[in-house]
């Protein structure tokens, strides 16, 4: 009885995880934002936070990095409570959010000083650090020009190595790429992974783009406030469960007339192709050519992609959600233009 | 790249220490120096109206007031003024940077630092003041323009007191900020507040003789306890009439009291801690 709270306090400093939170709680007057969400990610965890625009990603990623008070629940950074040990969660922590927060007046040499002196980091080795942290992020070579000049890909990028200057445990990632082209969210991508492999970095992010929480190790999806599913980005997709079939067809209305009658299913016509779902699409394919009936002059058989999986647990689609956080650019915009008119 | 990579420069984040807030109040101060001193324009359009004031309109109503100020110029009577106005609109502007942080999002950066709020407090003020007061010295350099004599114990004395109002007025900007969540607002309500501040201080005229209603409004006015020991100090190293110093330099009363320049440097410094004071409680109470 007497060894019980003992054995639990010195295993404390050696639990393997990064993120614990437990029936966490936020609410802005009236409403739930947050109600009550339970997971752990692991130390060294790519962890990826999907969901609509609204669906609490973001008030948790804010609880969890201490700029916002949990109403109820406990959640652990790094072993520290976010509400009774803030300081040591914020100096275990970096951040990227997804509106910017550089100081456009300064240059990239000059922020990520700042940000190294910030975080108290031992002034010899700030010079080395900050080159590789911006050689990694192709910005060596412009680090004396002033922030503003830089293009909005060029400044994620500098975000991420300042995020990354004083060697998190843990990195948020809010909405890190959202906007940027194909190929500077690719290279984000090889920095944090090559990051992350270099120093065990835990990575917790949200995104809008399925192909990036592809990338992820394990995927929560979130939908008003709470999380509906959270499994690793395979098991999702299994989840689901049915492939996707899409037929060319001499005659579509014929064969969904076929399908319905002789096959019992429903299938819908999506550009131009007959389309439903089945659970084991290939094994299936013969099946149709012997009783369909009608010509086919195609068939094509997927695999279930994140935007089936997301589709099922929200109802709504990923494309939604991207329209919402297209009206967040607009903000940054209308922000700059304000900024450009001082 | 991979090489880089396995050779990574190892850092670590220390525990929070007194140190840590040292450092933040630092960091804050600093970039506040950095961008002033990288954009001289803003230098120049700080110092604007208060040299409009003096080189402009003083001159220009020095024909009509010439039979009132017993010999001495217009110009030189309200030196000391302008000099308040200018640490006023440095002060104010350079807390509005706060606002500015806020709004572009610079502001978050420091709020997830392993610091406290009040350090960033802290360095604002410290950075408003030292860009306030180094204002103040461009204005002081100008003194020899208005008749006002290069006499070092004087120039240390309105430094000294520079400092301190540029403290308070910065306090007084921060305070503002830190309640106000936009930009444009915050323009607004400064300018609604400031120019009737420097109107009602007697920065451009004499305390004493003014109408009944003006006389309270002046006494009530935290910038009158500003500029009045600031004129007070620069006309005793003048070489005019008592005539002229007792009229244009009367000083402070209360109720027939003439208030002491310690006491009025006494208020200015304790209104500028309590303006700290409530700008640290707002800025630590926002999430």
């Amino acid at each position: 009885m007497l060894t019980m709270p003992a054995v639990s306090c010195a295993m404390k400093p050696f639990t393997p995880l990064a993120i614990e939170v437990e029936a966490l709680v936020k609410t802005y007057g009236e409403v739930e934002a947050v109600r009550g969400v339970s997971f752990t990610v692991a130390r060294g965890e790519v962890f990826g936070f999907l969901g609509p625009n609204g669906a609490g990603k973001s008030t948790t990623i804010n609880m969890l990095c201490t700029l916002a008070r949990p109403a109820s629940g406990t959640a652990r950074v790094s072993g520290f409570d976010v509400a009774g040990e803030r300081d040591d969660v914020r100096r275990h922590i970096g951040l990227v959010f997804q509106d910017p927060t550089l100081d456009g007046y300064l240059t990239a040499a000059q922020n990520l000083r700042l940000h190294a002196e910030l975080y108290g980091i031992d002034a010899g080795v700030v010079p080395a650090r900050m080159r590789q942290m911006l050689e990694m992020v192709d910005l060596w070579d412009r680090r004396d020009q002033p922030v503003r000049t830089y293009s909005g890909g060029m400044r994620r990028r500098l975000e991420v190595a300042r995020g990354l200057m004083h060697s998190p445990r843990v990195l948020f990632l809010d909405e890190p790429t959202i906007g940027l082209d194909p190929q500077t969210r690719s290279s984000i991508w090889r920095y944090i992974r090559a990051l992350q492999e270099a120093e065990g970095t835990t990575i917790f992010m949200t995104t809008h783009y399925m192909d990036e929480a592809e990338f992820c190790d394990r995927i929560a999806i979130m939908d008003r406030g709470e999380i509906v599913v959270l499994d690793t980005p395979e098991a999702l997709k299994a989840s689901v469960g049915a492939d996707r079939v899409a037929l060319g067809t001499a005659d579509d209305d014929a064969a969904l007339a076929a399908l319905r009658d002789r096959l019992g299913i429903e299938a819908t016509v999506v550009e131009g192709a007959v389309t439903f779902h089945v659970a084991s699409g290939e094994a299936f394919v013969p099946r149709l050519f012997a009783d369909l009936g009608v010509g086919i002059t195609s068939v094509a058989v997927s695999r279930p992609t994140l935007d089936d999986v997301f589709m099922r647990y929200t109802g709504s689609t990923i494309r939604d959600a991207e329209t919402a956080s297209a009206t967040d650019r607009n903000r940054e915009m209308a922000r700059a233009l304000v900024k450009a008119g001082r | 790249m991979s090489a880089t990579i396995a050779e990574i420069v190892a850092v670590r984040v220390p525990e929070r220490s007194w140190r840590s807030e040292v450092r933040a109040v630092r960091v804050v101060w600093r970039r506040d120096l950095i961008r002033f001193a990288d954009d001289p324009r803003m230098i120049l359009t700080w110092l604007l109206q208060p040299l409009l004031f003096l080189f402009v309109l003083g001159p220009g109503l020095q024909s009509v007031s010439a039979g009132s100020t017993d010999g001495v110029d217009l110009t030189t009577f309200m030196f000391p003024g302008i000099l308040c106005m200018a640490l006023v609109f440095s002060g104010i502007f350079s807390a509005a940077s706060l606002v500015w942080d806020r709004e572009l999002g610079f502001m978050r950066e420091m709020m997830v630092a392993p610091v406290s709020r009040w350090s960033i407090i802290a360095g604002k003020c410290l950075g408003g003041t030292t860009i306030a007061a180094s204002q103040g010295v461009i204005v002081l350099a100008l003194a020899g323009l208005v008749h006002v004599p290069y006499d070092p114990v004087l120039l240390l004395g309105i430094f000294g007191l520079q400092l301190l109002i540029a403290f308070t007025v910065t306090a007084f900007g921060v305070m503002v900020a830190t309640s106000i969540k936009q930009a444009q607002t915050f323009t607004s309500v400064v300018q609604m507040l400031v120019m009737p501040m420097i109107f009602l201080s007697g920065a451009l005229y004499p305390v004493s003789g003014l109408p009944a209603w003006l006389g309270v409004l002046n006494r009530l006015n935290p910038l009158t306890y500003a500029v009045d020991p600031m004129r007070r100090l620069v006309f005793n190293h003048l070489d005019i009439s008592e005539a002229a110093h007792r009229r244009l330099a009367p000083g402070v009363t209360w109720w027939g009291w003439h208030v002491p320049s310690l006491v009025e440097a006494g208020i200015v410094l304790a209104l500028g801690l309590a303006m700290l004071a409530v700008a640290i409680f707002q800025f630590t109470r926002t999430e």
